[in-house]
């Protein structure tokens, strides 16, 4: 049942998304259904386009699930985009630094973007955990903190051929992309950050349904003093939630520069991180439902150039869907009372029905929510 | 050069750096204050930039120097319609406010430039005019405040000043400003000696919204002169100086001073030499480091509203 109402509210929210995007396409005098067609056929009509969007899903699964699990312990994790630099940052520096075979190269490279994530989380989690600093204030100081740290490191140690607003290179034997997946989707952005992505899904989701751990943690979520009279120690488990998502979105840092991308670009805050929070909400904060909300939004993102190219409707088309989901998500009350509206009115039909039937009695009192 | 030229040559430049935030700092006081959290102050201050770009482009032609406060208005109009999405989902949805926060900064960010697009093509607007420097007669003679304060001002400084100052009265001398107060500390006790929470709290959201339109509006008419979709997180830059300034009219002043000035420092210090000793990210990074050591300092007397943030039941004790 309540499985269900998650599953109609995310529905729910991404068809007011869609119609927010028909109402700004109506308003520069474009078609929505032709926007849409050429967007979604952006996003599939072929197989190195269907790779891209898988590959625009895996940055944004793994900034999802961490924001998703910090959620589940009551923690909201607004700072991904400061951890996916960071993660970014490290696997950067190794790539364009160190020499390994491959293998060992890749491993250091996932490593490095892991723990860089993870020291970025950590520090709003001992700041949370130690003095009450609010997670959400410490996460945003952080991200702007990552901006500009990213911002002087990548040109004064890392400076690109060409431009100094962005890394070199990193060399194909340090990236994540493989031959042999690019032959399979055409040549298209996909990378091994697809199975970084989801041995990370299934991880998480061993970790919150199987272990002590994932008890412990949604149990500080669900209510904090309780857990702290039941013998959890509230305070490590914060600090753990905190690394374990801001590992999560170093690797989505990761999977996006070395992956994805061939450099770093200063000066970005990257969108992901906060769309994140929207694959997270989408999902209802399940592992697998992440990875299928991280599919649709990187849909709407890797369609949006071709749609650009085909209609006069500009990409920040994808961007404000997003951003109205969210809002949506956010105001899930509203959807829940339209729907017990219309559940209302037809149970109310159904008791006229009733009613006219064995004249007379008395329904329709009934309050709706708290 | 010593410490005192650079220090009045950079000052003018840190005032300018500064009014942004103050006024978008202000306006983040009076949602926080009223009881909602905002942090979708720089997707508000995105839509003030914005409106007034539109606003001043359209008008330049005609009315010249006349437009800047007209797109000043619709600036802070624009961002006051655009929080009331904020409101309404905090307000009377319950919605988590940190969400729809977030939902507005991605929101104003997208739909601004969707709509610059189809206007301008590009997705900049760049404006022909901006507000005029004046040094001030008879005040910009004074010893040491002169050269600093008093020289090569814009005027919209002073409007913010004025704004600031009405608003410490508004919110300690006021009625007004005691419920929208008690809205943010009790909400319930406000309720029972009949403020009408919602209307305070809406108020109080609106507000922020139309400074922080100011503000982005400002950012326009005095340094950028050019909408490019984004204020470089200058809303979340407001954010910390709310907080660092313990959410007091004063303190809010203090510590967005503070940061322009070592925003400024951060921006000259590669064309002065005696400031390049210090690497620009130590400058940079400085307000949001200070900010966080602020908030381990406070964290037993945080001055932080106590029900900022949480969704208001009437009814509920």
């Amino acid at each position: 049942m309540k499985k269900n109402s998650a599953f109609i509210i995310a529905i729910s929210a991404v068809v007011l998304g869609l119609i927010a995007g028909s109402i700004l396409m109506l308003s520069i005098g474009s078609n929505p259904l032709e926007g849409y067609s050429y967007l979604f056929k952006g996003g599939l009509m072929s197989i190195e386009r269907i790779g891209n969007t898988i590959a625009t899903a895996i940055t944004l699964t793994l900034t999802g699930l961490s924001v998703a699990f910090a959620f589940k312990t009551g923690l909201f994790n607004i700072g991904a985009a400061g951890q996916m630099l960071m993660g970014g940052l490290c696997s950067t520096m190794v790539a364009l630094t160190v020499t390994a075979p491959r293998p060992i190269l890749l491993f250091l490279i996932i490593l490095a973007g892991f723990t860089g994530g993870a020291l970025w989380g950590a520090v709003p989690g001992l700041l949370k955990a130690k003095f009450n600093v609010h997670e959400v204030v410490a996460t945003i100081m952080m991200n702007w903190i990552a901006y500009w740290v990213v911002y002087y490191v990548v040109p004064a140690y890392f400076k690109g051929m060409y431009l100094e607003t962005e890394s070199r290179l990193i060399p194909m034997s340090a990236s994540l992309k493989a031959p042999w997946l690019d032959a399979l989707f055409n040549g298209s952005y996909i990378n091994i950050g697809i199975f970084i992505a989801l041995i990370a899904v299934v991880i998480i989701q061993i970790i919150l349904k199987k272990t002590t751990l994932g008890f412990e943690l949604k149990a500080v979520g669900f209510n904090r003093d309780a857990a702290e009279y039941a013998g959890i120690k509230v305070n490590r488990n914060i600090v753990l939630s905190m690394i374990i998502a801001g590992s999560l979105a170093g690797l989505a840092g990761t999977t996006f520069y070395t992956g994805y991308a061939s450099n770093m670009q200063i000066g970005v805050l990257p969108n992901q991180g906060f769309d994140g929070i929207a694959v997270a909400l989408l999902g209802a904060t399940e592992p697998w439902g992440v990875f299928a909300s991280a599919l649709f939004f990187g849909l709407l993102h890797s369609g949006k150039g071709f749609m650009n190219a085909m209609t006069r409707i500009p990409p920040e088309i994808s961007d404000t869907i997003i951003a109205t989901i969210i809002y949506f998500t956010a105001t899930s009350v509203l959807i829940g009372r339209i729907w017990s509206f219309f559940n209302r009115r037809q149970k109310r039909k159904n008791d006229t029905k009733i009613i006219n039937l064995d004249s007379g009695s008395d329904s329709d009192s009934e309050e709706e929510e708290k | 050069m010593n410490i005192w030229q650079i220090v009045s040559q950079i000052f003018p430049y840190a005032i300018i750096l500064t009014m942004p935030l103050l006024i978008t700092a202000l306006g983040g006081l009076f949602s926080e204050r009223s009881g909602v959290v905002n942090i979708g102050l720089e997707g508000l201050m995105v839509v003030g930039f914005f409106a007034s770009a539109i606003v001043i482009k359209g008008l330049e032609s005609s009315l010249d120097a006349a437009a800047i406060p007209i797109g000043l208005l619709a600036g802070m109009a624009a961002g006051a319609i655009f929080s009331l999405l904020h409101a309404f989902a905090s307000i009377n949805l319950n919605a988590n406010q940190v969400i729809s926060g977030t939902a507005i900064n991605m929101m104003a960010g997208a739909i601004t430039v969707y709509l610059a697009r189809t206007i301008t093509g590009s997705g900049n607007i760049s404006i022909r005019i901006g507000v005029i420097r004046h040094t001030i007669p008879v005040l910009s003679k004074i010893p040491i405040i002169g050269p600093l304060i008093f020289t090569q001002t814009y005027w919209t400084t002073w409007i913010i000043l004025l704004i600031v100052l009405i608003s410490w009265f508004v919110l300690y001398k006021t009625s007004f400003g005691l419920r929208l107060r008690a809205c943010g500390e009790h909400p319930s006790s406000a309720a029972s000696a009949g403020v009408n929470v919602y209307r305070m709290r809406y108020i109080g959201v609106m507000i922020s919204g139309a400074f922080a339109g100011l503000g982005g509006a400002i950012i326009l008419v005095t340094y950028s002169g050019e909408f490019n979709g984004s204020v470089a997180g200058l809303g979340f830059l407001s954010l910390a100086a709310l907080i660092f300034g313990q959410w007091k009219p004063l303190g809010v002043l203090g510590a967005t001073f503070f940061f322009g000035f070592a925003m400024t420092v951060a921006n000259v210090s590669q064309v002065v030499p005696e400031l390049a000793v210090i690497p620009p990210l130590i400058l940079k990074v400085f307000p949001y480091v200070v900010t966080l050591v602020a908030l381990v300092l406070f964290s037993k007397t945080s001055q932080a509203p106590k029900a900022a943030g949480q969704p208001y039941y009437p009814g509920q004790g």
